[in-house]
């Protein structure tokens, strides 16, 4: 289990970075935290020719409250955002989904970006970022320069993003919630810390009269990339969120949002069920949460 | 063994099979050789006369009618894989990287032969053979008697039948395996580090290997990172390889074992599957019990029988079972060998027991404590003979045991009479779903054939130690240290304990089958009571006083009501060995012993597990809320040792229980050869475990002690099947299989059959514009074909219905690497359908795609149905099974695509 040979870069800036990327073309690799890339290296199923190390590149790091919304830095570790007090106020979600991933160790190496990028189907953030609609900041060499993707536009199939070889993911943006919005987390793993069987990550907002009026549902571990169960927020949207409405839009996301793979750990079937169960679970937590606040 | 780092050491890497059952054709290692910094490259015609087959390490035991046939492993393959993991080839370079880098250089040429998995189809008459000396993989048959079972089954008011299922896993030590070894020539000495459990026999094998003698051989077993069974006295591969290639190459060569070649190289302990019956009286008492199972072998059978007799030995567990009927039948498959892993079988044994006696209880409607009550043997019924042959071909007698007094004591600690009547009942009516399961169990323990130990006291004062058994992880250096403190009346600080140095101690076994402390440590018993005996002689001399007015106190000889006088130990020793003056005749110098223990059979552990979980129906999950264990090995040495044994013993249970298991496909990969789908207990789910200890002295050894190394995990399953069952009472289930998982339970709840979860199965339908005839006619097309498999590079037709190429394929963090690909259609019924055979290679492993295609009408155009199993392997095959599912759909579903893009195009 030794990686097969490569050469390694570790530029200061972020131009340095990416004129290296380009000046390799798809044989680099951008290297972030390193946690699921230096295993599927050890491996030897990744044999990128040239690594580009990103960790010395502080610009990339950091978390802040802009005008529109909250960015978090490519390069800011998992354990910094879950530790964050502006974080925990501004984007509750992405506060409770963050002890899911992994373990304490991994999260204070692995990063935001890598986990984004990565684009595991059974990753927390990458549904996270969908339920919360976040906008994905790209940069590559010119001419495509800074691309700013919508994370329901970022994840085209299984390990697959809209980015193009050179570019790098340098920030994600989590718009402000709108008033009356309320959220949740749930997933199901085998071990604390495991890649979950299933997941939801769901924000609702509702009107005066305690009605649906928005509700992102998103998925992890039930298909080639998060998803995003549109008929199930179809479902509830306009409806009083009661339990009978509830149970309704998570049967609809079990049975009609998703084609879910089977493995050793989770037939189809099963997680048909998680996901039903999950989806009401997260359901009525958000929905509780956005009458409250 | 990390520490092991000698001066111009080179490093070993090993090719291993990619496939379970495959002829090897031809192993090409020159571009290998060729590579910078590689030293050494050896397939299996390097090695000459070198290469026989290993040991049979432990015969069968003299069962009457038992037929064994034995079959070793081989060092690197010659002519058949028979396993995936055997080596097949081994690189010695610079260091591990060039090593690994060299590995992929080498070229082998296989056919791979149909794998034989199953344990029942393995028996079945035209089954491929894993052996093909024989004539069937039938590996060993034993049947064992007490009594007249069908006599006693005439009799009953009652018989419970079931079929059960018992897998077990890896051992997953924290340290895998490692090997160095360096070649003295001037002093014509072999040094070789080994983790192995035995050093001893591995150095009278070496030796006897190398054609050295046993004193030119020493083995060392550094104080390793856990043991569990595997790491015995194999004669792994490795362990006889990595010295003779120092010797051939004089220089040092290590190779340290990486977790992904753990997985399938180093034994394991796996499934079995019981057909038994329990035949009682209207009250519950046992009349006797009937057991017929099969017992997976895996690919070679060095370590004979220890596992299946241990199952049938320890299944009758504290009970008085008047009548036994025990038949197995073990079986070749091309897994991995099986061994014994810590309860090495027990396990399998005392489920099959405990649910049986649940079931009974169930059905008789007596209370689950109460049934195993009125069976256990009574205090005086010991020693007791079950009149079956155990693992070390001794009878199996039960030494002492007082039974019902710990399972009143768990009962007790647990709150059981306040659970059943209070707790579950008011928890269910709120909905939650909580069970309790509290099962008995022995442990046959501390068997022969012996281990010595020797004791010797310096002229400083300070007290060697020397056994020749290895340590991993048990505490050998304190609890030796105690036993030969308490005899010799020194402080525990001045002794000093050496384990597994060929050169400190020459005589052993090793540590294995809960013995170190019974075996070894009555031996440092045995040894400190001779040195004590040389003390009292020896002052008794010096100080001129008989000895009866002698005694030893704090390290010191002293007069008896003396206040002062008297002499150290230390000097005492000095003057046991005369610099002037003689050793006179009928003692020797120093005051040193060496003394042996070998028990003519073992002594019987007990005690009884008690769990409380609770169960979400709707997720499956369960959540163990608290764990007892009531144990009883005799008398204690250290009750922090006894209580670390169990605690790991329980997680190892737990894992077994819930989370680990080892997933083979139908072509004999290991599909979650990884920590990422081999799920081992974390510290997150195994709770705290509460323990008490009762202490039966054994009146086998002075001291009286049993051994506890396994105790933990043995009736872990038991007691999580009944306690899961019981949280679900509402759902009338019944668990007959462990390993469980959330899955599984939910295909339970669900009363759905389980689907076969190993084989990637693609089906679907897609409907294409055009004709059959003329769909039919396009799909003989190679270039047509070649669309459907996403990334293929070229295809071109080599034959009627063949056709070979090239394909590029990665995904996500997989780079793309290259496959040589072929695909073969038979069965052609033009234009109705065909069978396709697709098989690829290429960089990190293989791919086996097997396919039904039919064409209908469908309207204006072609709908095309088709189911495929896909299995792949090599390192993708044990990481990637996540993902497989996905990917294989992923690549149908753009192959489908371009064909329908390819098909318009030309229709
Ligand atoms: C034991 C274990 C358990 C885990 N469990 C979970 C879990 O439960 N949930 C979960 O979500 N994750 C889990 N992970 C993965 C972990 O969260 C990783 O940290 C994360 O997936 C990748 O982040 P990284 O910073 O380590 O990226 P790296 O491993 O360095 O990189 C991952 C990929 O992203 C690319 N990349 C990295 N940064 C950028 C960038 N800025 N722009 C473009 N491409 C980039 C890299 O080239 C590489 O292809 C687990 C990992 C381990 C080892």
């Amino acid at each position: 289990m030794k990686p097969a040979p490569f050469a390694y870069h570790r530029p200061e800036t972020l131009d340095e970075a990416l004129a290296v990327l380009a000046a390799h073309g798809g044989e680099a690799k951008p290297l972030a935290g390193g946690q699921s890339l230096i295993p599927a290296m050890n491996f030897r199923l990744a044999r990128p020719a040239v690594l580009v190390d990103l960790n010395r590149i502080t610009e990339l790091s950091g978390i802040r409250q802009g005008g529109d919304g909250l960015h978090i830095g490519a390069m800011t570790r998992q354990r910094a955002v879950e530790r964050d007090p502006i974080v925990a106020r501004d984007a509750p979600l992405l506060a409770e989904a963050m002890p899911f991933i992994a373990h304490p160790q991994i999260r204070n190496r692995g990063t935001v970006g890598g986990s984004l990028a990565h684009a595991d189907p059974a990753a927390e953030l990458p549904a996270v970022m969908l339920a919360l609609d976040a906008k994905l900041q790209v940069r590559g060499p010119a001419p495509r320069g800074v691309r700013s993707i919508p994370a329901g536009e970022f994840y085209t199939g299984l390990f697959e993003t809209a980015l193009a070889p050179g570019e790098l993911l340098v920030d994600v943006t989590v718009p402000r919630a709108a008033p009356r919005s309320g959220s949740a987390f749930a997933e199901v793993a085998r071990r604390h810390g495991d890649y979950a069987l299933a997941g939801v990550a769901v924000r609702v907002t509702v009107d005066d009269a305690g009605r649906c009026r928005e509700a992102r549902i998103a998925l992890l571990s039930v298909g080639d990339g998060p998803v995003l169960a549109r008929k199930a927020a179809k479902a509830i949207t306009g409806e009083s969120p009661t339990p009978e409405a509830i149970r309704e839009a998570a049967d609809v996301a079990a049975a009609k949002d998703i084609d879910p793979p089977g493995d050793i750990h989770a037939s189809p079937a099963y997680r048909r069920q998680l996901v039903a169960v999950l989806v009401r679970r997260t359901l009525e937590r958000a929905f509780e949460r956005a009458r409250n606040g | 063994m990390d520490d092991v780092q000698l001066d111009g050491m080179l490093h070993v890497a090993f090719l291993r099979s990619e496939h379970a059952h495959a002829r090897l054709r031809g192993v090409d290692v020159a571009a290998a050789r060729r590579r910078p910094g590689v030293v050494a490259v050896y397939a299996a015609d390097d090695l000459g006369d070198y290469w026989q087959p290993g040991p049979l390490l432990v015969p069968p035991p003299p069962i009457p009618g038992l037929v064994f046939h034995a079959c070793t492993q081989v060092p690197l393959v010659k002519d058949k894989a028979r396993h995936v993991g055997e080596p097949i080839a081994m690189v010695v370079a610079e260091s591990r990287y060039v090593a690994e880098d060299a590995v992929a250089d080498i070229v082998v040429d296989v056919a791979p032969l149909q794998a034989v998995v199953d344990l029942e189809a393995a028996l079945e008459r035209g089954a491929p053979l894993v052996h093909e000396h024989l004539s069937s993989n039938l590996a060993a048959h034993v049947v064992q008697e007490k009594g007249d079972y069908n006599a006693a089954k005439a009799t009953a008011h009652r018989v419970v039948q079931r079929r059960f299922h018992y897998d077990r896993g890896i051992s997953a030590a924290i340290e895998n395996r490692a090997v160095a070894a360096r070649w003295d020539a001037r002093a014509e000495e072999l040094t070789v580090w080994d983790t192995t459990q035995a050093p001893i026999p591995i150095r009278n094998g070496l030796a006897r290997m190398l054609g050295l003698l046993e004193s030119q051989v020493r083995v060392i077993a550094p104080f390793v990172g856990g043991g569990f069974g595997p790491k015995i006295m194999m004669f792994y591969p490795e362990e006889v390889l990595v010295p003779w290639a120092a010797m051939r190459l004089g220089r040092p060569v290590k190779w340290t074992e990486d977790r992904q070649e753990n997985f399938t190289a180093t034994t394991q302990e796996r499934g079995q599957v019981h057909d038994a019956e329990l035949a009682v009286t209207r009250d519950g008492k046992i009349l006797g019990v009937k057991d017929v199972f099969l017992h997976d072998s895996g690919a070679y059978d060095s370590y004979g029988l220890t596992v299946p007799i241990n199952s049938q030995c320890t299944l009758l567990g504290p009970y008085d079972v008047p009548n036994y009927y025990t038949e197995f039948t073990a079986v070749f498959t091309n897994k991995t060998l099986v061994t014994p892993v810590r309860g090495a079988g027990r396990q399998h044994g005392v489920f099959v027991m405990e649910r049986l006696l649940d079931f009974a209880a169930r059905e008789l409607g007596i209370d689950r404590l109460e049934i195993r009550r009125r069976n256990y043997l009574a205090p005086e019924a010991f020693p007791f003979n079950n009149e079956i042959i155990f693992q070390d071909s001794a009878p199996l007698v039960y030494d002492s045991g007082d039974y019902a007094p710990a399972l009143a004591q768990a009962a007790q600690m647990i709150g059981y009479e306040q659970f059943v009547r209070e707790e579950q009942p008011r928890l269910r009516v709120a909905g939650r779903h909580v069970g309790i399961g509290i099962v008995s169990y022995i442990e046959g323990t501390g068997i022969g054939p012996y281990e010595g130990a020797r004791v010797t006291i310096e002229p400083s004062g300070e007290v060697r130690v020397a056994t020749g058994v290895g340590t991993q992880g048990q505490g050998h250096f304190t609890s030796f240290a105690q036993i030969v403190a308490e005899v010799l009346g020194v402080p525990m600080e001045r002794i000093h304990v050496v384990t597994g140095d060929t050169r400190e101690f020459n005589w052993g076994t090793g540590t294995f089958a809960s013995r170190g402390a019974v075996v070894a440590g009555t031996a440092c018993h045995a040894a400190a009571a001779l040195v004590r005996d040389k003390i009292f002689a020896v002052a008794s001399r010096v100080l001129q006083v008989p000895q009866e007015r002698l005694e030893l106190v704090g390290g010191r000889m002293m007069v008896k009501d003396a206040t002062d006088g008297g002499i150290e130990l230390g000097a005492l020793a000095a003057r046991a060995n005369p610099l002037r003056g003689a050793v006179r005749p009928g003692t020797e110098p120093g005051l040193e012993a060496t003394a042996y223990y070998g028990p003519d059979r073992g002594s019987t552990a007990s005690g009884v597990h008690a769990m409380i979980v609770e169960v979400d129906p709707e997720t499956a999950m369960v959540e163990i809320r608290r764990y007892v264990v009531v144990h009883d090995c005799g008398r204690l040495i250290n009750p922090m040792l006894v209580e670390g044994q169990i605690h790991g013993g329980v997680a190892h249970g737990i894992g077994n229980a819930f989370y680990e298991q080892l997933v083979y496909d139908d072509g004999g990969q290991l599909q979650n050869a990884s920590f990422m789908d081999y799920l081992l207990p974390t510290a997150t789910d195994v709770p705290r475990v509460e323990v008490a200890h009762r202490e039966t002295a054994s009146p086998l050894n002075p001291i009286g002690l049993k051994g506890v190394g396994e105790a933990g995990c043995i009736p872990t399953g038991a007691a999580f099947a009944q306690a899961v069952e019981d949280a679900l009472a509402d759902y009338g289930l019944e668990i007959t299989e462990i390993p469980l998982s959330p899955d599984k339970l939910f295909d339970l709840l669900k009363k759905t059959r389980p689907k076969k979860r190993n084989v990637v199965v693609i089906d679907g339908s897609f409907v294409f514009q055009g004709s059959r005839e003329a769909v039919y006619a396009l799909l003989q097309d190679p270039e047509v074909l070649g669309k459907s498999l996403p990334g293929a590079m070229h295809l071109g037709r080599t034959g009627d219905g063949r056709y070979d190429g090239l394909m590029r394929v990665g995904i996500g963090p997989v780079t793309a690497a290259e496959f040589s690909v072929s695909v073969t259609l038979h069965d052609q019924k033009p234009p109705a359908g065909y069978g396709m055979i697709v098989e690829g290679k290429g960089g990190f492993g293989f791919v086996r795609g097997t396919a039904q295609v039919a064409l209908a009408d469908h309207g204006d155009g072609t709908e095309m149905t088709y189911r495929a199993e896909v299995q792949v392997g090599g390192t993708i095959a044990g990481v990637g099974q996540r993902l497989l599912d996905s990917v294989a759909k992923r690549m149908t579903r753009q192959g489908l695509e371009a064909l329908n893009t390819a098909l318009a195009a030309r229709l």
